[in-house]
């Protein structure tokens, strides 16, 4: 097939290329608009922060120098016996860091089960009433904009030093992520099972139980997963404020500048962390994968 | 019309079995699956040693302090600016620290996604050092900048340039990668050179992704900013744990409140511009 190429006037041409450089002007005028109140803005931002590079180019070197000094010592000829010092908490550390998945797990779980009750009263396509979705809706908000640590301190003076403030805490805080999380994928449905289960007299228990259920679970595990994998770190640090975990071990070490300490248990974290987003990535994409072969 | 009388069901159930028939198998996995669910529940309650007796306790103190709660006052006028003061601390430690987070993290993630450098080993060390870098919670890392540049926001903020450096990383290298490469490849065959087909047939694509990710992180980087005050690292944070520790209740839900709202007009803020970036995106 020929296609001509068409030829155009001087004239025309001219108010082509006027009307496309206007138009890249325009676009660069922007771009340069949107720059300067960013810059301004991160000059007031840093005004605000008292940022003071000064102090920050002086004292740089202290950043290199405290993971330098927190790193582990070894020699050649001694590599095991220095390895052994390093570690010598291993037994304890293992046991806390134990606690602190015990912590995570317990949190995510009991924050999945009440944000999983909950994100059905939270989507407007399953509840008519615009109260009970509102009301819902700004109890999950709460939930997930007050930080754990905030609901750890409060919980410690409550209950007591210990995990139990700590799981209280993650669980709180998982209700309200996962919850909105989870009535976002529930507003997303297909409506069809929905009104399949209503037309055959299911009460509204019934039309949630089969007509809800079965489309969101999947994607409700992966994003509890996901959600356990933050809570780990979340519980990491949560002995912090005193509510358990490996925090409070990590925080007196960081304190009490035991530098072999701190490098020990920030490495046996990271290690952990780092296996947990393995495992739960792997599971993830299994679970999203078999979705997508189940349809 | 058909009526499901109970020797009509009988019928049905007798000529399609396999409808009817339960799945053992699947049962059974899901039972198990609960149970080792449970079970890790019941040993969690056992080895953190959850004290029972004290929930109650627990409750009734936590009760006591909603109460003491109501209504919120921040005390005079002199501490509410204080407040107010802390809170834009907050919200530009978040801000500075999420833009140097974002700067940073562009050239680490050209070199951590696979469509760009090529190079396993680059690959492969990129990826490990964002990880790690994402390991470390941002607590810690502002525990480690307040040792570096004293107490002040100034900490705050390079720990949330810390922290964000690892997860922009991630974020933006994943998105990199699973941009449309023809736009790429036509540079090429144009002419360009490798950097060219970066320049003009990658970032085009995925620049408004990265922003409006960006802008979502703002949100919730505003959410960290409160915490780590706790650490020393200033912002509203500091405010919240000083008066939680002398058990000043009242001024505790005040700042909760105001935290609350910064948060959400961030949320609205961000959203409007993230809906504004991609929406003109999808017109174009």
């Amino acid at each position: 097939m020929r296609t001509a190429v068409p030829e155009f006037p001087e004239a025309r041409l001219r108010e082509l290329t006027d009307r496309y450089a206007a138009a890249v002007a325009a676009k660069r005028r922007r771009i340069w608009l949107g720059l300067a109140v960013l810059i301004a803005a991160a000059l007031a931002a840093g005004w605000m922060g008292d940022v003071d590079l000064w102090k920050f180019a002086e004292n740089f070197w202290r950043f290199p120098a405290y993971f330098a000094s927190i790193a582990p010592t070894f020699s050649f000829s001694s590599a095991w016996n220095d390895l052994s010092e390093w570690l010598w908490g291993l037994p304890r550390w293992t046991l806390l860091l134990g606690d602190t998945l015990l912590i995570a797990y317990m949190g995510t779980l009991s924050g999945a089960i009440c944000g999983f009750v909950l994100c059905f009263l939270a989507s407007a396509n399953l509840v008519r009433s615009r109260t009970i979705v509102f009301v819902t809706r700004r109890l999950l908000e709460f939930c997930r904009t007050v930080p754990e640590i905030v609901f750890a301190l409060i919980f410690v003076l409550a209950f007591g030093l210990g995990p139990l403030p700590g799981v209280l805490a993650i669980a709180i805080h998982t209700t309200g992520a996962l919850g909105k999380q989870f009535a976002e994928v529930v507003e997303n449905i297909d409506n069809k099972p929905i009104e399949g289960v209503a037309a055959s007299g299911g009460s509204w228990i019934q039309i949630v139980r089969f007509g809800a259920v079965p489309q969101v679970l999947s994607n409700f595990v992966s994003y509890a997963l996901l959600r356990f994998e933050i809570n780990v770190r979340g519980a990491a640090v949560m002995g912090f404020v005193g509510a358990g975990g490996i925090g409070q071990d990590l925080i007196e070490a960081v304190r009490k500048f035991y530098y072999s300490d701190v490098s020990a248990i920030l490495l046996l974290i990271v290690v952990t962390v780092m296996l947990i987003d393995f495992v739960t990535e792997r599971v993830r994409h299994r679970l999203l994968g078999l979705e997508g072969a189940g349809t | 019309m058909i009526s499901f009388s109970s020797e009509n069901q009988a019928a049905i159930v007798e000529r399609y079995p396999e409808v009817f028939r339960p799945d053992w198998w699947n049962r059974g996995k899901i039972t198990i699956g609960l149970g080792t669910a449970v079970a890790l529940f019941l040993f969690g309650i056992a080895q953190l040693d959850i004290p029972f007796h004290r929930l109650s306790d627990g409750m009734a103190r936590l009760g006591g302090f909603l109460r003491l709660m109501l209504p919120p006052d921040p005390g005079s006028w002199a501490e509410a600016l204080k407040y107010l003061n802390a809170l834009g601390e907050t919200v530009s430690i978040a801000f500075l620290g999420t833009l140097g987070g974002a700067l940073l993290a562009l050239p680490v993630s050209l070199l951590a996604a696979r469509n760009v450098v090529a190079n396993r080993i680059v690959h492969f060390f990129s990826r490990r050092s964002l990880d790690t870098i994402r390991g470390v919670d941002i607590l810690i890392w502002a525990l480690i900048w307040v040792g570096v540049v004293g107490l002040g926001p100034f900490a705050g903020i390079l720990a949330v340039i810390c922290s964000d450096f690892g997860t922009f990383g991630k974020l933006f290298s994943e998105a990199i990668e699973a941009a449309d490469k023809n736009p790429a490849e036509g540079v090429r065959s144009a002419g360009g050179s490798h950097l060219h087909s970066v320049r003009f047939g990658l970032l085009p694509q995925v620049f408004p992704i990265l922003l409006s990710q960006v802008l979502y992180y703002f949100e919730s980087n505003t959410r960290s900013a409160t915490i780590i005050g706790i650490v020393g690292a200033g912002g509203i944070g500091l405010q919240l744990a000083e008066q939680i520790r002398v058990l000043e209740w009242q001024k505790v839900s005040f700042l909760i409140l105001l935290i609350l709202i910064a948060v959400s007009a961030i949320d609205w803020i961000s959203g409007k511009l993230r809906f504004a970036i991609i929406g003109r995106r999808a017109v174009a």
